[in-house]
């Protein structure tokens, strides 16, 4: 784990008598963390990319707002572990005064911070973890689960594909609670729509050989194979399924994957594969102008996780100004109340159940002759309106949720 | 050293301990406390039957799950949590146990590491873990209903007796009349077979109290940090366990402590520093203690002392 | 036709696969055998080895442009160079000791090789493409095999088969078979028992770095893929028990073919399967199936 220490703009702590409202933000510093992924699986999809992310959301805050108060960003390397990034937030909370710990991809360490965070009462905002647990039973009221959950990249993949006439599935499931949830939220959503689910087969977490478990979905004659894993296994998977001669004939779905993916795997692999994300770099000149900043740090165009880590922290960033508080109660009041606007959401809103509901958008990845410059690799089929895209708060298991 | 000045060097740990919690993270002096107890617990069969088993995460792990899980889904008092995961892991020391012994020396590591791993994948897939998520949320309760756990310095001094006591159990176990049996199976077991004993009655005996101690280490664990993961059961923690135990040195009594203590405070104060490279440097500092260091630093400490007092 | 209620395609070509799997057990449990025959040291660093195998082949290709058909007689070489610089600086030491020694001192290697492989490249894997002689598939009727796969099993048949020849049929292997038995006497015979010993250590991580250039195409190039393996090769190596060469190449194939017609009936086991076969064999026949008792 590397700890970095930026002071940004120490300068900014010049402003001190420019109002009272400093005299509620704790030592006038406020102190951002991001718990990420720096070396595994699922460091290119966060990682330093995440963390640059949030400097620059720090920086765009500092140049725009001139707020009166410094701003710092600690960072850190959960290495996927629950105990490890429990351990650096009780440690960040207690002793470092850090007001709120971010990004947190990976369902395991996800939940283990939101515990240490209710518990001693500061923020959690959430981009890269998936699972719906986040807003449903283990739900709190200081977290807010900011991108995507595996119910909304499931369900918009799963229902286009349905609607394509892929109508039996089969699934091949990473064997652990989060392939397991996966694989329910789509099912229901194929069978919500027409189709029917063939069977499944469950593959040991994490798998590099998926070649008896292909055979497996290939001898289930279904037309789908539904890849309810992430990271490296999908990946594997995809390669491996073309390489026994699965795809074409069976078409594959991936059920959670990111631009990453796309770009590792290359397009020749991946083409007219269905894929929901919660942002494209190439959707609109808001988004294309954000992008193209963020790559010229980070050499590639961001995933969701990032752009949605920016707008975590930006929203944050403007509700400690607006209520001159560092307060976790007065800033979650003001960050529910006031809608997110910026480029990566449109008027969405943050849920009781902590959820914050924005368009989602169905890709099919391109040929590769349809592709006319790096990092041309979607085309936009469907927005799913906000409404659609998520859980219905119905649903929901979270006990916040007055019925 | 005479039987007074180890009594007083005992009395001067406890009082520095007790105070500990006042300048110290208590968070990190428990958690240097319940590895203490797995690498003493360990000790047991390496250090003093000669048994060297690769598999002691699996009852790291499993009181640790079983623990939490009847104090999450069951909400069981505190206590008798404790004792669920401390019998859970016995009975499952007795399993390992049978199989284990039938073979010795580097099948007997073998055998565990391999049984161990076979645990291992049982939690991956086993609803009640979470799988690669944890079982978080594990709430601490409050001991004999009165106790509020929830303060650090009150769950502090619990595991701090819970410790103690185990330690006071081991020590005893070494000197008793069973612990001299086990010594001598170590240095010659074809002997003890001859002079009457089943020695596999007594080294699976040994190995079901080794394994309950590391469960009480792993429930513990637990209640300190509110969760259990498989970081519990994975080899490496099993390799770790080895590591504090070489290190502080084998067959002596304070040697896992000292080890446990070295091993937790390094890879706390590295973790921020170096990355992965932690396991680069575990690895190293095993390397040199097999090669250069075998007695580990009690061990060396101890022969030290004897040079100087005997002339 | 089914059998079981499987049709018999699937099942074939679950066992296709298990010979694959088997193949790869098989290679690194003869390598652990040659080595505590002559060393009485179970070597941990085995899978760690393996896994360099695999990294020499992919940074061979991709720094230096070294094609896989080089690796694959550079790369077991390079280990084995690796394993005599091991043995002469370290293991060496230790023979006279307690063989636990030998095997606590290899985890340490392990854990030190893996390491550092993962602190350079991470844990995510990187992808290592199929040589294009070996691309495409063999239609069998039942399925599509992939050459590559083919090629694997065809190579460490080949390479166990041969090292069984050397060892049990050539005057070579006569001298270390009776280094094996009586070292005292065999170095009497003015035979060089300690250069043996170097050589046979390079030669069984040789092959487990060999196993490791077979792999990368197979499968992503990762600092993890050698102690995910080790692991199940050990329960491999304690079924066969190490008494003969050819026993451990036998209990290798049998066990990854039992552990593909695992994943037909019953795939959840699949991961566990080798273990509970284990157990098993302990408690009726404590030695492994080929394993003499001592």
């Amino acid at each position: 784990m590397k700890t970095k220490r930026i002071a940004l703009a120490v300068a900014a702590a010049l402003g001190f008598g420019s109002g009272m409202a400093q005299a509620q933000i704790s030592d006038n510093v406020v102190r951002i963390g991001v718990l990420t992924d720096m070396s595994g699986a699922y460091s290119d999809l966060s990682g330093a990319g995440a963390v640059t992310a949030a400097k620059m959301a720090v920086e765009d805050f500092q140049a725009k707002e001139k707020p009166g108060f410094a701003i710092e960003i600690v960072s850190a390397d959960h290495q996927n572990k629950g105990d490890i990034s429990s351990n650096k937030a009780r440690e960040w909370f207690d002793r470092d005064k850090v007001d709120v710990v971010t990004e947190l991809v990976t369902t395991s360490t996800a939940l283990a911070v939101m515990k240490v965070a209710k518990e001693k009462n500061k923020i959690a905002l959430i981009s890269g973890a998936a699972s719906t647990r986040i807003t449903n039973e283990d739900c709190n009221d200081v977290t807010v689960h900011w991108t995507y959950d595996t119910y909304s990249v499931a369900n918009g993949t799963a229902k286009a594909v349905v609607k394509q006439g892929g109508k039996s599935w089969f699934f091949l499931t990473a064997d652990y609670a989060f392939g397991h949830s996966l694989e329910k939220d789509a099912s229901d959503v194929v069978v919500a729509n027409g189709g029917k689910v063939l069977g499944s087969v469950r593959h040991p977490f994490p798998g590099t050989d998926f070649s008896s478990f292909l055979l497996k979905a290939q001898a289930s004659g279904a037309q789908v194979i539904g890849l309810a894993n992430a990271g490296t296994d999908t990946t594997n998977s995809i390669k491996q399924a073309a390489e026994f001669g699965i795809t074409p004939k069976q078409s594959l779905a991936g059920l959670l994957m990111f631009i990453t993916d796309i770009h590792s795997l290359g397009l020749k692999t991946t083409q007219t594969m269905y894929l929901t994300e919660g942002f494209y770099w190439d959707l609109n000149d808001e988004t294309r102008a954000w992008s193209k900043r963020f790559f010229a740090h980070a050499k590639k165009m961001p995933t969701m996780v990032q752009a949605g880590e920016y707008s975590a922290i930006m929203h944050y960033l403007k509700g400690v100004k607006a209520t001159g508080s560092d307060d976790t109660q007065k800033v979650m009041a003001w960050m529910k109340k006031t809608p997110v606007n910026d480029f990566f959401a449109k008027n969405a809103a943050i849920r009781q159940d902590g959820r914050l509901v924005h368009d989602m958008y169905l890709m099919q990845v391109k040929k590769p002759e349809e592709s006319k410059y790096p990092w041309d690799y979607y085309h936009v089929r469907q927005t799913i309106p906000a409404a659609e895209a998520f859980q219905p708060l119905s649903a929901s298991k979270c006990p916040l949720v007055k019925k | 050293m005479t039987d007074k000045r180890i009594l007083l060097a005992y009395l001067a740990l406890l009082v520095a301990l007790l105070a500990a919690p006042l300048v110290l993270y208590p968070v990190l002096v428990m958690k240097i406390l319940c590895f203490a107890l797995f690498a003493c617990a360990f000790n047991l069969l390496l250090g003093y039957t000669g048994l060297l088993s690769f598999g002691h995460a699996a009852f790291l792990g499993s009181a640790a799950y079983v623990t939490g899980h009847v104090l999450k889904a069951w909400a069981w008092p505190t206590e008798l949590g404790l004792l669920a995961g401390t019998l859970a892991a016995a009975a499952l020391g007795w399993v390992f146990g049978v199989l284990a012994i039938r073979r010795s020396g580097i099948y007997f590591a073998m055998v565990t590491l391999a049984l161990a791993q076979m645990v291992y994948f049982i939690f991956i897939q086993a609803p009640f873990t979470g799988g690669e998520d944890g079982l978080q949320g594990v709430p601490r309760g409050y001991l004999f209903g009165v106790i509020d756990l929830a303060d650090d310095r009150n769950l502090y001094y619990v595991v701090l007796t819970i410790c103690v006591g185990a330690f006071w159990l081991i020590q005893r176990t070494i000197h008793s009349p069973f612990g001299q049996i086990l010594k001598a199976i170590r240095e010659n077991e074809a002997r003890v077979v001859s002079l009457g004993y089943d020695v596999a009655k007594y080294k699976l005996l040994a190995f079901v109290l080794s394994a309950g101690l590391a469960g009480l280490a792993g429930a513990t664990k637990t209640l300190v940090f509110k969760f259990a993961t498989l970081t519990d059961a994975h080899w490496h923690a099993s390799g770790e366990v080895v590591l504090m135990t070489l290190l502080g040195g084998m067959g002596t009594i304070f040697g896992p402590v000292v080890g446990a203590s070295v091993i937790v405070t390094l890879q706390n104060e590295l973790a921020d520093k170096v990355g992965s490279l932690v396991t680069v440097i575990m690895g190293g500092i095993f390397v040199l203690c097999v090669l250069a260091f075998r007695r580990g630093i009690v061990g060396e400490a101890a022969a030290l002392y004897r040079r100087m007092v005997g002339r | 036709m089914e059998i079981f209620g499987v049709p018999l395609p699937a099942l074939m070509g679950q066992l296709m696969l298990g010979l694959v799997s088997g193949s790869f057990y098989a290679m690194l449990s003869l390598g652990l055998a040659v080595i505590f025959g002559m060393l009485n040291i179970i070597n941990f660093a085995h899978g760690a080895l393996y896994m360099a195998g695999a990294f020499l082949a992919w940074m061979g290709l991709t720094y230096w442009g070294i094609s896989y058909w080089w690796s694959l007689l550079l790369v077991p070489l390079a280990v084995g160079l690796i394993g005599v610089v091991i043995e002469r600086t370290m293991l060496q030491w230790l023979y006279k000791l307690d063989h636990l020694y030998g095997l606590l001192l290899t985890f340490g290697l392990a854990l030190v090789i893996e390491g550092l492989f993962r602190y350079q490249y991470g844990v995510s894997g990187l992808p290592y493409a199929i040589p294009d002689e070996l691309s495409g598939a063999l239609n069998l009727g039942f399925m599509f095999l992939p050459k590559y796969r083919a090629w694997i099993i065809g190579v460490s048949l080949t390479v166990c088969l041969a090292t069984w020849f050397i060892i049990e049929k050539t005057q070579l292997g006569a001298y270390l078979r009776a280094a094996t038995e009586n070292p005292q006497l065999t170095q009497a015979f003015g035979i060089n028992v300690p250069l043996m010993v170097m050589l046979t250590y390079g030669f069984g991580v040789g092959l487990a770095g060999f196993a490791g250039v077979l792999a990368a195409p197979a499968f992503q190039v990762s600092p993890l893929m050698g102690s995910n393996l080790i692991i199940v090769v050990f329960a491999v190596v304690v079924i066969g028990g190490m008494g003969s060469i050819l026993g451990s190449i036998l209990t290798g194939l049998g066990l990854g073919v039992i552990e593909g017609l695992t994943k037909v009936f019953y795939a959840e086991a699949s991961s566990t399967v080798v273990f509970i076969i284990m157990a098993i064999v302990l408690l009726l026949r404590p030695a492994g199936l080929f394993g003499k008792e001592k």
